[in-house]
């Protein structure tokens, strides 16, 4: 029998289309089919200047915004030579570990939903609002902040985020807890997730699995300890690993990183560095509006940058940051303007879909929900 | 260890192979579109067992004709912790490619998204259909002579055009 499923169904995380082949309940064949929700996004970055960009690309993964944001901005800041000063650096990985810690928890609250676990799902987003809280207190904005821009951040910090941040990560372990008593020695649970949609890291290394799916298989790959950027490598932090690349083991992997990016945002905020939060070139950064009011060379600047941007010398960069479904790459070209020629994501969650249907051949059509959900896919990045 | 790996490629395909020096962490490597195969081939064997991406690039007006696509691999070695680019430049008129979705099944949605998106072809892949577009649409829309709001649209008065047309400020603007 073959059963279409989707692009509206809630068990597929968004739109996303599965045929399958059924012999009883069991999948025997499956294909995917995506692009619902393709909008153009790396067509319309090239239509943009170099800052305004980070506003499109920003609603790719909406469930992660600002690694968006942090991949894009870090690709331009090489092509241009630009080092952002030390306390934007800081406040890039404190803001990118919260938001991760913000996705995991939507990932969690659905798959659990799914799976018929209902009050995790208000625990989980509840927890959640918190940190969407922290993003509007410092960008205005509780989704797409786009709040990183090329050079540092679009405004400071405030004293009330430094309050509202070390508050969140205190209560933080006990909320933890409390998730982690619902699920952990949940009998319906386990049941569930344990050995159903394993993978093996020789599958995982070939469908170009990244991420907490990659590392649910045991194959340590993290772009933030294999190819640091943006002050990662003076953080203590540990990548956990899975062992059986199942279900469960995504499940394990994704709450142990939840805790590792609280340990991180904590050092972050601790050590946050004084000093600019934006780089001092004129050229690149708005000058301060008080300026702009008094001086006739600040409001040259600000019309400049307003109208025309700024223009990014010639050529091509790969730069990737580990979003949290996997390594997010932003592959730009330049020619020499003030607008990309070409911005090319990858994608992880894009590839993290291609595999769904090569994990869910010989599963049940109910293991099908689960394995979806623990691969944890935003169809805003896959389709673009 | 990387030096003695592209040094070894550019022996073995003197007149296919070149490194490029135009990225400061990663080795590039311009692969001429014949050899493409061989050379996937070569260097997943010496440990990118991973292709992380596959895309294309449009240098329409910046590039000869020859050479006006772009089709780049990003290979990783996640043992050694490596990373290795290659570009690979393909004509206007019919641009086509040997598939590596055989070596590295992570490239079959990608090709077809290449396909899709820039018009190139992916020889001897399984299954080369538009993957983001409608199976019917017309024109492959990331090409840079493909209006950014469709050829329907783009007919429409001047006036709603230039919303998003390229701001004309210096005289270095080129008319992109």
């Amino acid at each position: 029998m073959t059963v279409s499923v989707g692009p509206h169904h809630p068990s597929t995380h968004g739109v996303l289309r599965l045929i399958l082949e059924l012999d009883g309940e069991t999948i025997t064949d499956a294909e995917a089919e995506i692009g619902f929700l393709h909008t153009g996004i790396e067509k319309h970055a090239e239509h943009l200047t170099w800052q305004q960009a980070i506003t499109v690309l920003d609603r790719m993964d909406y469930l992660s915004p600002l690694s968006n944001n942090l991949g894009y901005v870090l690709a331009v800041e090489k092509l241009l030579g630009v080092e952002p000063p030390r306390r934007a650096q800081y406040v890039r990985v404190l803001l990118t570990e919260l938001q991760r810690i913000a996705s995991h928890l939507v990932w969690l609250a659905t798959h659990a939903l799914d799976l018929g676990a209902q009050s995790i799902y208000f625990y989980g987003f509840d927890m959640r609002e918190g940190i969407l809280d922290i993003f509007e207190e410092v960008s205005g904005a509780r989704m797409n902040p786009s709040y990183f821009r090329v050079g540092g951040l679009a405004q400071d910090v405030t004293p009330g985020f430094v309050r509202m941040v070390d508050a969140y990560l205190r209560a933080f372990p006990r909320r933890m807890g409390e998730l982690r008593a619902i699920l952990d020695e949940n009998p319906i649970w386990l049941a569930r997730v344990r050995r159903t949609g394993a993978v093996t890291p020789e599958q995982a290394l070939a469908w170009g699995l990244t991420g907490p799916n990659l590392r649910a298989c045991g194959v340590g790959y993290d772009v933030r300890k294999a190819f640091p950027y943006s002050a990662y490598q003076e953080f203590d932090f540990e990548v956990p690993l899975g062992e059986h690349g199942d279900v469960y083991d995504r499940y394990l992997v994704r709450m142990a990183e939840m805790e590792q990016s609280a340990r991180i945002a904590r050092q972050a905020l601790d050590g946050l560095p004084e000093g600019r939060y934006r780089v001092e070139d004129p050229k690149l950064s708005l000058p301060p509006k008080e300026e702009v009011r008094r001086s006739m060379e600040a409001l040259i600047h600000h019309f400049k940058l307003v109208s025309y941007g700024f223009d990014v010398p010639a050529g091509e960069v790969y730069q990737a940051v580990e979003s949290p479904r996997g390594e997010i790459g932003f592959y730009v070209v330049s020619d020499g303007g003030n607008r990309p020629m070409r911005v090319r994501v990858r994608p992880p969650s894009f590839y993290n879909t291609q595999a769904i249907p090569l994990i869910i051949r010989g599963h049940l059509v109910a293991d099908m929900v689960a394995i979806i959900a623990s691969i944890d896919p935003v169809f805003g990045e896959v389709d673009r | 260890m990387a030096d003695e790996l592209l040094q070894r490629l550019a022996e073995r395909w003197p007149q296919d192979v070149e490194l490029l020096a135009s990225s400061p962490d990663t080795p590039v490597l311009r692969v001429r579109a014949g050899a493409l195969k061989e050379v996937a081939r070569f260097l997943r064997e010496q440990g990118y067992r991973m292709l992380l991406d596959v895309g294309g690039v449009d240098y329409l007006g910046h590039r000869p004709a020859e050479e006006r696509f772009e089709v780049v691999y990003h290979l990783l070695d996640v043992q050694e912790r490596r990373r290795l680019r290659l570009r690979v430049p393909l004509p206007a008129q019919d641009p086509r490619l040997d598939t590596v979705s055989d070596l590295w099944p992570s490239a079959n949605w990608a090709e077809r998204e290449v396909f899709d998106l820039f018009g190139i072809r992916f020889e001897g892949h399984p299954n080369l259909k538009r993957i983001l577009m409608p199976d019917d649409w017309q024109g492959h829309p990331l090409r840079k002579d493909y209006p950014l709001r469709g050829p329907e649209r783009s007919r429409q008065p001047q006036a709603l055009r230039s919303r998003f047309a390229p701001l004309k400020l210096g005289a270095e603007e080129d008319g992109r």
